[in-house]
This record gives structure tokens, sequence and C-alpha cells, in this order.
């Protein structure tokens, strides 16, 4: 071949490339169905918005400045642990709530707070009456700085150290604890999901693309294993092992793949006989390769319209264990300590109210945006 | 004249999808006598099934709309009655057989259920007297020993048996109008020229008009009185059937007319060296029994084939469904087990395995019927065309492949350009063509043709075939060419092998089967084909 024709081909190439849309139409097209259901378009901007936002937690609501200067020195308390000595105390964590170190950076230099001047830990030691504490714009403004050292005139006396939604019977933010509750509920259920749909479409696959014994054998195990209760079994763990996000994430993780194997299974022994595999194999292509390029894009369909509502399992369960006492670790901010307290102060409504609220904003949210999905990915949906 | 029993006028369909409308049928205006038989006759897209849905309103609403039109039925106009009264009508005055016998049957329910509901639905018959009409039906229509089909569940019926029970419930309440939706399409030629024989029949008996839908021109001939020629949503032709095929007037018809697929493979050559040898083929699905599935018997789907295919030539296979073709071909391409020898080249392919098999696959390659199925909706042109060079030439740079990918793209008559699109953007003729592609870029030695130009229009027939011919003269193909259309055959095959029930019924060269064909089963098979006759009973299956 004469490179005359090969630059004359290779202008082809540019050429033709340049028109390639960055997604398939077929996914544009979905796209704009989900786009067109605005509910779920709109939930899934909010959720994204809420989601993000509660990934810099520590920014929002921490007991800790986000910026200091000390003597000259740029210091960023929210990502380094400084120990008191720098600031002349003793202590190997400084506490930035203590009046004296306050004084003390004060005096030599500047803070810049969150606006949340609580962490999901803090413990606020002067709230106005006994834990749980109204919110504090239901004091008046005596009340509400009554058990600062100097009352009113308090330094303190201000609107970041507000606890906007009332204090826990620990005398802990509720605001606080519901932005890291948030965070925590979304990330254990993402990951859940992800890695359940991870082990649930591989197991899945490979039962349906090979069906025979394979199939039969795995089955029959899958019968067994999801036959165990998953309840006993973290009560069991849970007096054995400490309790901890990992090591509850793997417990469920090693239960919640099955429920991705029925559909992924059905969609490959449907697709397995599909013309274009049987193409494929004339053309000699590995077994491997036909699973991930010809049959997997049939299965992620019905995995994808099934994750928000895996994921919004994933985040009741956990929910429901923190509520009984067998999730997080005490003391971590959790959704469902948050409502078991709810349920212990009934004087204290703003505590279920606040659990109950960010749970079911989150769930619906999540809601929505699974029910568009599932609509823009049906092919016979038309929408007007 | 009198008044048509069916009067559609200026009719227009439009589809709607995320807010582009696109025009399916564009101001139809048609009339049907009573008593008359009239053919739509068009390629798929010209709106023909369209126009004939919208006549009993069974277009998928509110994406479809009618933006013009009326169809007057019994003066009334049907586009404007609402669903209750529509539905007096549907099943009763008009009915409707649909193309696919496989699914339009309910497989839950058995005959007797099927045909009893609508005789008691619209005749408000009793159980007694429905048992009764439905035998009458059966029998009518031509099924034997209906007593015993009444509690058969469709699928222990053949293709032809269930569309004679679709035509038996369409014909239950003895209905002024049958639309027929390509009713033969799915059947075999020798069943397609018994089912056309009986609707014939059965008009003339019920003194009913007939909407026949089809592409092919030959069930027109031998059906219909009068013809409407429609393409992209217009009817550009009509009249009456003989004068519409002697004297067509529209460059659109005398297209049609023209199309069927034409020319003369090169003579049978003996001489030249073979590529593909199999000898005493045998395919056996093992039937299983009993608690320890013991192997009770067997389905003998290709029983002792001896078959040679050789360089530059093509063997043509052909049979009705069931026959054992498709089966025959894959075993020789080794996708399924078979027993027998397999020489590929001199060399016996048989026992390899899988893996072993897999540097062999780029020579020996296969053309599949369906070209909407064959190819991957979500890969691109260039990445179905460049898979199998992937695999077998690995070390091949990505600008090498490309070029190659088109290269084969020009070489099947498609621009280049259009690589980076997706397979739904192209019509069904062109699909086939990049399936083509698929296999020769690989440039093989064999080629396995599974129908590949049995879902397509005549007209794309036409083209594939001499695209094939150009590319086995080109390249010295040996072809293994499987179809039950023996136009299409003639057209292409120096060889023929006729199968039935997986045995070999007659082989020879094409001229000789052609011109000259010896067993009773090979007649028939040619008169159903090119004459649409039907053979005497217990020749070709029912």
């Amino acid at each position: 071949m004469t490179t005359d024709v090969g630059t004359a081909g290779a202008a082809v190439v540019e050429e033709a490339r340049g028109k390639r849309p960055w997604i398939s139409p077929l996914n544009q097209r979905r796209w704009a169905n989900f786009k067109a259901n605005r509910r779920g378009y709109w939930s899934l901007w909010i959720f994204l918005l809420l989601f993000v936002l509660s990934l810099f937690a520590e920014f929002i609501a921490n007991d800790k400045p986000v910026l200091a200067s000390y003597k000259g020195e740029i210091l960023f308390p929210v990502l380094v642990d400084y120990p008191e000595e720098k600031f002349g105390g003793f202590y190997a964590v400084t506490d930035y709530r203590d009046p004296v170190i306050q004084d003390e950076i004060n005096a030599n230099g500047w803070m810049i707070w969150p606006p949340i001047r609580y962490s999901y830990r803090t413990v606020n030691n002067f709230v106005p009456e006994a834990a749980p504490a109204k919110p504090s714009w239901q004091y008046d403004a005596k009340t509400r700085c009554s058990q600062l050292p100097q009352g009113e005139a308090d330094p303190n006396c201000i609107v970041g150290n507000w606890n906007w939604l009332g204090t826990d019977d620990q005398a802990r933010d509720v605001l606080a604890r519901a932005i890291y509750g948030f965070r925590i509920s979304v990330l254990f259920g993402l990951i859940l999901t992800i890695g359940s749909a991870i082990i649930g479409v591989s197991a899945g696959a490979v039962q349906g693309y090979f069906g025979g014994w394979t199939d039969l054998i795995f089955q029959r195990f899958i019968e067994i294993w999801s036959a165990i209760p998953v309840l006993y079994l973290l009560l069991i763990v849970a007096a054995i092992l400490p309790p901890g996000f990992f090591i509850l994430l793997g417990l469920m993780l090693l239960f919640s793949w099955v429920a991705f194997v029925g559909v992924v299974r059905a969609e490959f022994l449907r697709a397995r006989n599909f013309e274009y595999v049987n193409a494929a194999r004339a053309l000699g292509v590995p077994n491997r390769t036909i699973m991930f390029r010809h049959l997997l894009p049939n299965a992620m369909v019905a995995t994808l319209t099934f994750l928000p509502f895996i994921l919004n399992g994933s985040i009741s369960t956990l929910t429901s264990l923190d509520f009984l006492g067998f999730g997080l670790p005490p003391g971590s901010a959790s959704l469902g300590e948050l409502l078991k307290q709810g349920q212990r102060n009934l004087n204290a409504p703003w505590l279920g109210i606040t659990g109950f609220a960010t749970l079911s904003i989150m769930l619906s949210l999540l809601i929505f945006v699974g029910e568009a999905t599932r609509d823009a990915f049906d092919p016979r949906k038309t929408f007007r | 004249m009198s008044a048509p029993l069916l009067s559609v006028r200026d009719l227009s369909v439009a589809f709607s999808q995320g807010g582009n409308t696109s025009l399916a049928v564009d101001h139809v205006s048609f009339d049907i006598a009573k008593g008359e038989t009239v053919a739509l006759v068009g390629e798929s897209g010209s709106g023909k099934s369209v126009s004939a849905l919208s006549v009993l309103k069974l277009l998928p609403y509110p994406a479809a709309s009618h933006p013009s039109g009326r169809i007057e039925f019994d003066g009334k106009d049907l586009l404007a009655l609402d669903e209750k009264a529509l539905r007096k009508v549907r099943g009763n005055k008009i009915t409707m057989i649909f193309q696919e016998p496989m699914t339009s049957l309910n497989p839950l329910h058995t005959i007797e259920q099927q045909i009893v509901e609508v005789l008691e639905l619209h005749l408000c018959m009793g159980q007694r007297e429905a048992r009764q009409r439905t035998l009458d039906l059966l029998k009518e229509v031509g099924i034997r020993d209906p007593e015993k089909r009444l509690s058969a569940y469709p699928h222990q019926l053949s293709g032809g048996q269930r569309q004679r029970v679709m035509i038996a419930m369409s014909l239950a309440n003895e209905p002024e109008l049958l639309i027929a939706d390509e009713p033969t399409t799915a059947l075999d030629v020798t069943v397609q020229a018994q089912i056309l024989e009986l609707l014939a029949k059965l008009k003339q008996k019920n003194g009913m008009s007939m909407l026949f839908i089809t592409h092919d021109l030959g069930i027109v001939r031998k059906i219909a009185d009068r013809v409407c020629v429609m393409t992209k949503g217009k009817i550009v032709e009509t009249g009456p059937t003989a004068e519409i095929f002697d004297n067509p007037q529209h460059a659109y018809t005398r297209h049609l007319l023209a199309a069927e697929p034409k020319g003369k493979p090169p003579a049978a050559n003996d001489d030249a060296k073979p590529v593909m040898a199999g000898d005493d083929v045998k395919v056996w699905f093992p039937i299983k029994q009993g608690f320890f599935r013991k192997t009770v018997d067997y389905v003998k789907a290709v029983d002792g084939i001896d078959i040679t295919v050789r360089k530059g030539q093509t063997v043509g296979v052909v049979g009705e469904s069931g026959s054992g073709k498709t089966t025959l071909g894959l075993a020789l391409a080794r996708m399924i087990s078979s027993t027998g020898t397999i020489r590929f080249d001199g060399r016996d392919i048989n026992k390899l395995s899988f893996n072993d098999m897999r540097p062999l696959r780029h020579e020996l390659q296969i053309v599949f019927q369906d070209p909407y199925g064959s190819l991957s909706p979500r890969m691109s042109v260039s990445e179905i065309i460049e898979e199998g060079l992937k695999i077998h030439e690995p070390k091949l740079s990505p600008e090498a492949r490309d070029r190659r990918v088109v290269d084969v793209l020009g070489e099947v008559g498609l621009d280049p350009a259009t690589r980076f699109r997706y397979p739904h953007e192209f019509s069904g003729g062109q699909r086939q063509r990049i399936a083509i592609a698929r296999a020769m870029v690989l440039k093989p030695r064999f080629v396995m043709l599974d129908e590949p130009t049995s879902a397509l229009d005549m007209s794309v027939q036409a083209q594939v075939v001499d695209l094939l011919r150009n590319l086995q003269a080109k390249h010295n193909l040996a072809y293994l060419f499987i179809s039950h259309d023996l136009k299409v055959v003639r057209a292409l095959a120096n060889h023929v092998i006729v199968m039935r029930n997986g045995k070999i019924v007659e082989a020879g060269p094409s001229e000789q089967i052609f011109g000259n064909p010896q067993t009773d089963y090979t007649k028939a098979l040619m008169s159903a084909a090119f004459r649409i006759e039907t053979a005497p009973v217990g020749v070709v299956s029912e």
C-alpha cells in the first residue's frame, strides 16, 4: 500500500472520529427520558448537593476552627491535630472550645470557625437546662447563655454556638449529628450496594452464562446461604467482635449480594443464545470477553434499575441495626441512635422529628431517583 | 357499483417520540368492495401494516395519532368511534390474522378455550353450541382430527397448524372483512401455499372481503383482485392485479417487479480443491426420561450427511424448517458437537476442542439470518467489525486495524465514514452488509451463510446476493448457503442438497435439481416456491 493511500485513510479516520458522539445515542435517549421526569431529575440534584455537602461535614460542623493564625503561623486545625503545648497548655489534643485556648489564640492571631461549632461528638458544657436541651432559638438570649461564665456578655454567646436543632440527652448537637449521620448512612449504603453489585453480578453472570451443573450447584448454594438468619448472626458476631463500620459492612455484604443474582442470571440465560453472542463465539471470542462485552451491558440495565432500591434497603438496615443497638459503635453519628433517643425522650420531640425528617427525605429522594432511572431504561415508555 | 364495504380516505398516521413527530402513513386512500381481495404491497417501513392496524385502531395510542383521514365501514367512521363501540367491530365484523403464529396464540390456553372465548364473547353462545361450532371451524380450516386437537396447546402444533387455528378464530364470527398481515411470511413455502389456498377457498365460501398485506409479489399475483403499491407512507399506484403486473406505471412498482434475485452462479466445477468436507455427519439430541435421566431415544436432527464444499463454489442446502439444515451448518462450523469426520483443508477438525478451534475460526466464518439480532446493539459498527481482528491478529496496530475496517466496508458497499454509528441507525440490508463485513474482514476461506437474505426485502435480497457473488469471485471463497428460499438458492448455488428430517433427499448440481427434480418432495418444494401451488397430501409436512 502506498503512503498516499495511507494518509488519505488517516484523514478519513480523523474526520469520522470527530463525529463520534461522546455517549451512545441509546444512553442519550435514556438521559433525555430521565430528565423528562422532573421529580426524579430534581431529586437527583438535591440529593447530590446534600451528599457532596455532607462529604465536607468537617468544614460545616466541627469543634475546631477551619483556619487559625497563631503567632504569625497559619494553622489548619480541621486537618491537623496540634498538641495543646503549642498554645501553652499540656493536653495532647487541643480543645479549641476551651475559653482559655480561645483567648490565647485570639490574643496572638485569629481563628475562622465553621458555621456550626460542634462536631457529632462534641458535648456542649453550657446547655441552658439539663440535656436534652431545646433548639437554641426557642430560648431568649438571657437563658440561652445563662450557663456561660460571663452570661450574656460572654464572647461565646454567639449564633455559631447555637444548637439549631437542640441537643440530645448527652448534650451533643443534633444538627451536627444529623449531618454526620447522613454522610455515614449514604456512604455505608453506597459501599454495600456497589460491593454487593460486583459480587452478585459476577455470580449471576457465571451461573447464567455457563448454565447446567454450574448453575444448579450455585443455585442450591444460594438457597442455603440465603436461609441463614442474618440478624441472629449479627447478634452472635456482636458478642464476639467489637462493632465497627467495616465489620458491619463485611457481614452485611456476605448476604446482600444474593439480591442481584436472580436478575443477572436470568438476563444472561436469555442473552447467551442471542445471535450476536453466537456470532462472537463464531469469531472465536473467549468466554470472558463475551461475558463482559456482549452480555454484561444487557444485565446492567436490570442491575441499574435495581441499585437505588438496594441502596435504600441498605440504609434502612443500618438504621434499624443502630436503633436496636447492634450497629455502629457507641458514640458514632448514627441516625438509628438518634431515633432511639427520640423514642426514649418523648419530652424532646426535636430528636425524633430530626431523625425522621433526615431519613425520610434521604430515602424519598433516592426512591424518586430510582423510579426515574427505571422509567428511563424502559424502552416502551414514551414521555410526552 | 354499490358503496364499498371499507373506505379509507386521506388516512395519515403520525408517531411521536420525545418531541419528534414522524409521519408513517401520508394521506392514503383505498376502497374494498364486498367480496374483494385488496393487497397492500410494499417493502418494510412503507407503512402498509400501520395502515391496516389503524383500521381497527390497534396502534399504540397516544404515541400514534391520526392527523387526518376517515375510515368508513358500514357507514360509520371507525376513527371517531369510542373504545366500547370499537370492541363490537373488532373480532366481529372485522377480524385480523397476524404474521407470527408463534406468538399470536396464548401459550397457556388450549385451542378450544381460545376459540370458544371468541364465540362466547361476541355471539353469546352456550358451551355446547360453542364447542360444536369450534369443531366445525377447525374442520373447515383443514385441521385433521379436530376432536383430538381441541385440548392441544399451541406449542403442540406446527407453525402451519397454528396459523390455521388463527384463521379459525378470525372466521368464528363470520366477519365481513378479514385483515391478513403477512400471514404466511413466517411459514415454509409449502405451508404458505396451503394457507393461501385455504384463505382463497374460505373467502369464496363466506363471501367476505380481504385486506391482504404482503411484501411478496408472487402471493399478490396469486390471491389479490386489486393491488395498492405503497412506499414511504404513500400509495403510489392502484389497479387491478393483472394490469399492475403487465403494465406498471410508477417507477417504484417497476422497481419492485424487477427486484427478484437474478443471475446465475458459475458452473459447478468438481475439480476444485475441497475446502470443507463432512463425512457421515450426525447430530443427535438425546431425549432423556425418568428419574435418572436415562436416554431413551434421540432426535436425529442431522442423520448421516455427506457434503463437500469446494474452493470458489457454493453448496446450497434447502428444506423446510425443522429439516436440520441450520444444524448441519452449525455442526460443520463446529458450533455444536457432532459425530462423523469434518475435514477442513484435509484436516479432521471434529476432534478439536473449543480452544484448539480458535486459531481456525478466522478461516471459517458464519453470517447469521437475522441482521437485527446478530449485531450487538451497544457496539459501533467499527467495534463490531474489528472484534475478530483483535483476537486473530492481536499484533495489528489500531491504525492498521482501522484501515482494514475501512477497506472491508468499502468492499461490502458501505460508506466507511459511517463506521462509528450504531447498528440501529442502519436499514436491514445495510446491517446484513455489516454482518458480511465482520466475516470478510478476517479473510476467511469458508463462509457458512445461514439464511442471510430471509429477513430482508426483495430488492435488498437481490443486492445482497450480488454482493455475495462478487465477494466469492474476488476471494475464491467456499460458501455453504442455507436457505428455504429457492429463488435465492438458484441464483447463488452450484450444488444443491435437499434435506428432510435430517437426511438428504436429493443432491446434485443446481441445474439438475432445479431443471429436473427427481423426487416428489423436491418437486413439491419447487412448485410451492415458484408457482405457489400445493402438493398432494402426504408429500410435504402439514
